[in-house]
Order: structure tokens, then C-alpha cells, then sequence
């Protein structure tokens, strides 16, 4: 049975100033079965992080509708975890208490708090930072606390838009590892958003190209890398292959918004 | 000089105290070296000994602490009503709509033209003194507090409700917070303007207070008494924005200056 179910997912952004409606997504289905790990791949504007933004309950899909485990998604909730683009760590939260932002949220005891962020803290590599505020940290290292915080909720899902790409490419490939490792030891459900071909394989068990605006699936790549994957991985002839293909499918989108703007 | 680079703290307390000397300084020139007539102003002698007898014969200090209760006295009861309207008008744009098109309206009412209708209503006691006080700084506090509350960073929202926090949740653990920082700064600022206020409130109807005792020297031409009262304000005003600032970056150490 698979979790997520994403139905003749559909959104349209009103026109502006009675300009004409901007259609960012044309109907999407895609199922995500459990414990998988999905990269959604798109050039910039393509209407991934629409998609993602509406998985999470963020945006509303103008047709069509989202199911997870059965249940139909009305608006944000604790069940799906997300990490954004952007920095999104509590300012005037430390570390620590970032973590445990959503267990306070559902009334988890303090002590149960203090050994779950601890757990996750370890996990991510943070635990000498725990009493830091995120202004003291690294890029990376609040990337990796923002995953820390996601995953310390326990989701059934975690969302991923973009999570790494404000981050230099050295640290963007030790991110890239650690989610791996998490996610090969934990076994959680993840739908991951870029434009990065090699991120995209990298990570995920099945690649799906999406086209230009409006965007829409262009093809589904599986990735038979086995696991647990070591970052020469990407120096292999499989991956190379894979790489080869995607490459061609994205750079023909890619020009299909240069040639149309 | 190099733009945008920082001066260090040692000589940044240097260059501020020197600018205070070369005032004083010109001040002395001007009126020692004879060339504005003491009738019109007073050398910097003269008023520290005015303001040595004010203290020491004219029960200065009372006047300085009735001034000192009314600033603060009508400003506190202000941001208490003010912040929480604020906020709730940033949070909920419903609020936001019902309130801010007469708050706008009632923020250019001049407090000072309202003095005549207060002396009718609340007389020419203390309550008049805060009310004038009150309608000076209410209106601005609870447009810039909605305004602030109204701008968080709507990324930090959308996290905290991936988090699984509801509406009250995000009120109270993100707007509220992020907001505080400059909610304090609102206030340090509205401070000021309320020592604005309190000269104009005590330059009419009143029987004691810093500015009563400059109208009162006024009559006399006695300038450095005046001079003197308008430095006494100056410093209080210094010292509470200093005070104000420190408490800040007391309670919010996370907060970026």
C-alpha cells in the first residue's frame, strides 16, 4: 500500500492586477509507496516546491487532492516534517529547544523532550551546540538542525525543498551523506525537492523529472544503487548513466523557459 | 575614514564626549567673549550655579520626580493597552481591519490641541497630565506594534505549523516572540516622544513640574534656570534610553543589533 497518494494535483495562481492566471502545475499523480525516498527533479520555476508546499498543507491545490495513509490532507499538521530553503531555525530558540518546538507543541513531558532532541542532536552531529542559537551557527550546521527538528516529531513523511541548496558544494555533499545515513538507518518516507541532477540521484531510490511551467511529471527514473551508498558512488558507471539521461531530460526543459521568456 | 568600517568602543566613547565639549565650549565663547547678551542667554556658569539654588532652594528635585511620574506614569498605562491591541491587530488581519483605519486617523490628532478638552474634562490634576501623555503615545504604539508583529517572517510560520503548531501556537510561540525585540524598541522610541508631551501638558495649567518651573523662570528672564531645566530633561532622557537599551539586550541576547 503506498502512503502518499497525489491525485490530479492541479494549481493555478490567480492572474495579477486582472493579469491573466498563471497555471503552475497541470494535474499531477504520483504515489509514494512507505519508506521510500523520492527526488523530485525540475528546473527553477517549475512548480516542485508548489507541489511540496502543497503536500505539506501550506497551499491549497486548486484541483485534485493529497492522501496520506488514507486520510486526506485539510492543512499543515505534525505528521508531515518539513525542511525549507531557507533558514527557518527560531531566532530566539537555542538549539536545543529548536528541536523540541514540535514535542512541546504535542505535550510530550520535558524529560522525553530532553532525550529525543538529545538523541537527534547526536545524530546530526550537534550535540557540544545544543545550548547555541541558530545567529551562532553555520549554514550547514542549521540545515542539519532544521532536520534534527523535522525528524525529532517522528512524521510520517519528511519534505525536503531544496534543503541544501544555499550551502557550498563540499558541505552540500556531506549533507547529502548524513540525510543518507539517517534515512538507511531510520527507513523514514521522504520526498525530496532540487534542481541538482547528481543530489537527485544520489539520494533517492526513484528520480521524477518534472517538465517546465506548467509543470508536470516528464518521466520517472528508478535508481538501483544499492545501500547503504558511499559518495564514490557518483564516480561509477551506473550512476554516470543515470546522470547522462536526467541531463538531457532537464537541459531540454531547462531551454524551454530560456527560449520562452 | 573608511565607509561602513566600525570605530573602536574606546574611542567611540571619545568622539562622543568630545562633540560635547566643543558644544560647551562654543557655548562659553559665545557667551564669555561677549557676543550674545546675557539677558538672552546665559553663560554655562551661571546656569550650573541656577541650578545648584533650583536644588538646593526651589525644591527642584520635587518638580523632577512629578515630571518623572507623569512620563512614565502615562506611557506605561499606554503600552498596556497599546502592545496587546497591537498585537492582536498584526495577528489577525480581521482585528487589523475593524481598528487601523481610526487608529491611523487618531495617530495625526495632535495630543497638545487636546489639552483645552482635557483641562474641561479631567480638570488640571495629574489625570489630565497622563491623558495628554496617554493620547500621545497610544495610537503611535499600537500602529508600529502591528505593523512589527504583522511582518514575521512568514517562513518561520509555515515551520512552526509543519511543527504541528495551531493558530494560538503560532500567536504565542512565534509572533510573540520574534516580535519582542523590536516591540521594546517601539517603546524606547515612543519614550522619547513622550517627554515631548509632558513639557507641552506642564506648560499649561500646571503647579509644579521641569517645564512649569521653565515657564516660571520665563517670567524672571532668568535663562540658565531654563537652560538648565532643558539639560536636567536631556539627561533623563539619556539615561532612561541607555537604561532601556541595556534591558534589552538583556533580555533578548539571541537578537541581532
Amino acid at each position: 500500500m503506498s502512503k502518499l497518494k497525489i491525485d490530479q494535483v492541479g494549481r493555478i495562481f490567480k492572474g495579477v492586477r486582472g493579469g491573466p492566471p498563471t497555471e503552475a502545475l497541470q494535474p499531477i499523480t504520483l504515489s509514494v509507496a512507505d519508506n521510500d525516498f523520492i527526488t523530485i527533479l525540475g528546473p527553477s520555476g517549475c512548480g516542485k516546491s508548489t507541489l511540496l508546499r502543497i503536500v505539506a498543507g501550506l497551499d491549497v491545490p486548486t484541483t485534485g487532492g493529497v492522501m496520506l495513509d488514507g486520510s486526506p490532507v485539510v492543512g499543515p499538521g505534525a505528521d508531515r516534517g518539513m525542511v525549507f530553503q531557507s533558514y527557518t531555525l527560531f531566532p530566539w530558540l537555542n538549539i536545543h529547544q529548536n528541536v523540541c518546538f514540535g514535542l512541546r507543541e504535542k505535550g510530550v513531558p520535558e524529560s522525553e523532550q530532553n532525550v529525543t532532541a538529545g538523541r537527534w542532536l547526536e545524530k546530526v552531529g550537534l550535540t557540544g551546540f545544543a545550548r547555541h542559537y541558530p545567529k551562532m551557527l553555520s549554514g550547514g550546521m542549521q540545515q542539519r538542525t532544521a532536520i534534527a527538528r523535522a525528524l525529532a516529531n517522528d512524521p510520517k513523511i519528511l519534505l525536503l525543498d531544496e534543503p541544501f541548496g544555499a550551502l557550498d558544494n563540499q558541505t552540500r555533499s556531506l549533507m547529502q551523506e548524513l540525510l543518507l545515513s539517517i534515512w538507511e538507518s531510520e527507513r523514514k518516507t521522504v520526498l525530496f525537492v532540487t534542481h541538482d541532477i547528481e543530489e537527485a540521484i544520489f539520494m533517492a531510490n526513484r528520480v521524477v523529472v518534472m517538465s517546465a511551467r506548467p509543470g508536470s511529471i516528464k518521466a520517472e527514473v528508478a535508481v538501483p544503487l544499492p545501500h547503504p551508498r558511499h559518495y564514490t558512488v557518483k564516480t561509477t558507471p551506473e550512476f554516470s548513466q543515470i546522470k547522462a539521461r536526467l541531463t538531457e531530460e532537464i537541459r531540454v526543459e531547462a531551454l524551454k523557459v530560456v527560449t520562452s521568456a | 575614514m573608511t565607509p561602513l568600517l566600525p570605530v573602536g568602543s574606546g574611542r567611540k566613547i571619545a568622539y562622543g564626549i568630545a562633540f560635547f565639549i566643543v558644544f560647551v565650549g562654543v557655548w562659553a565663547i559665545a557667551t564669555f567673549g561677549g557676543f550674545v547678551s546675557r539677558v538672552f542667554l546665559a553663560d554655562p556658569v551661571t546656569m550650573l550655579r541656577e541650578g545648584y539654588l533650583l536644588f538646593a532652594e526651589h525644591g527642584f528635585a520635587k518638580d523632577v520626580a512629578v515630571t518623572i511620574w507623569r512620563v512614565f506614569g502615562g506611557f506605561i498605562l499606554a503600552a498596556l493597552l497599546a502592545v496587546p491591541l497591537g498585537i492582536a491587530m498584526g495577528a489577525y488581519k480581521p482585528i487589523e481591519a475593524f481598528f487601523e483605519p481610526f487608529v491611523s486617523f487618531a495617530r495625526y490628532l495632535p495630543a497638545s490641541a487636546f489639552i483645552p478638552l482635557l483641562i474641561l474634562w479631567a480638570g488640571i490634576g495629574e489625570m489630565q497630565k497622563l491623558l495628554v501623555i496617554f493620547i500621545g503615545t497610544f495610537f503611535q504604539i499600537v500602529l508600529m506594534v502591528a505593523v512589527t508583529v504583522g511582518a514575521t517572517r512568514r517562513d518561520l510560520v509555515e515551520a512552526a505549523y509543519t511543527l504541528g503548531a495551531n493558530s494560538l501556537g503560532i500567536v504565542r510561540r512565534v509572533l510573540l516572540p520574534s516580535s519582542a525585540p523590536a516591540i521594546a524598541e517601539t517603546l524606547r522610541l515612543v519614550l522619547g516622544w513622550a517627554w515631548t508631551y509632558v513639557i507641552v501638558a506642564e506648560l499649561i495649567g500646571a503647579s509644579s513640574g521641569i517645564s512649569h518651573m521653565i515657564t516660571d523662570s520665563q517670567a524672571l528672564l532668568n535663562t540658565g534656570q531654563i537652560i538648565f531645566g532643558i539639560i536636567v530633561i536631556g539627561i533623563i532622557g539619556l539615561v532612561s534610553d541607555f537604561l532601556f537599551k541595556w534591558m534589552n539586550l538583556r533580555i533578548f541576547p539571541w537578537y541581532a543589533s
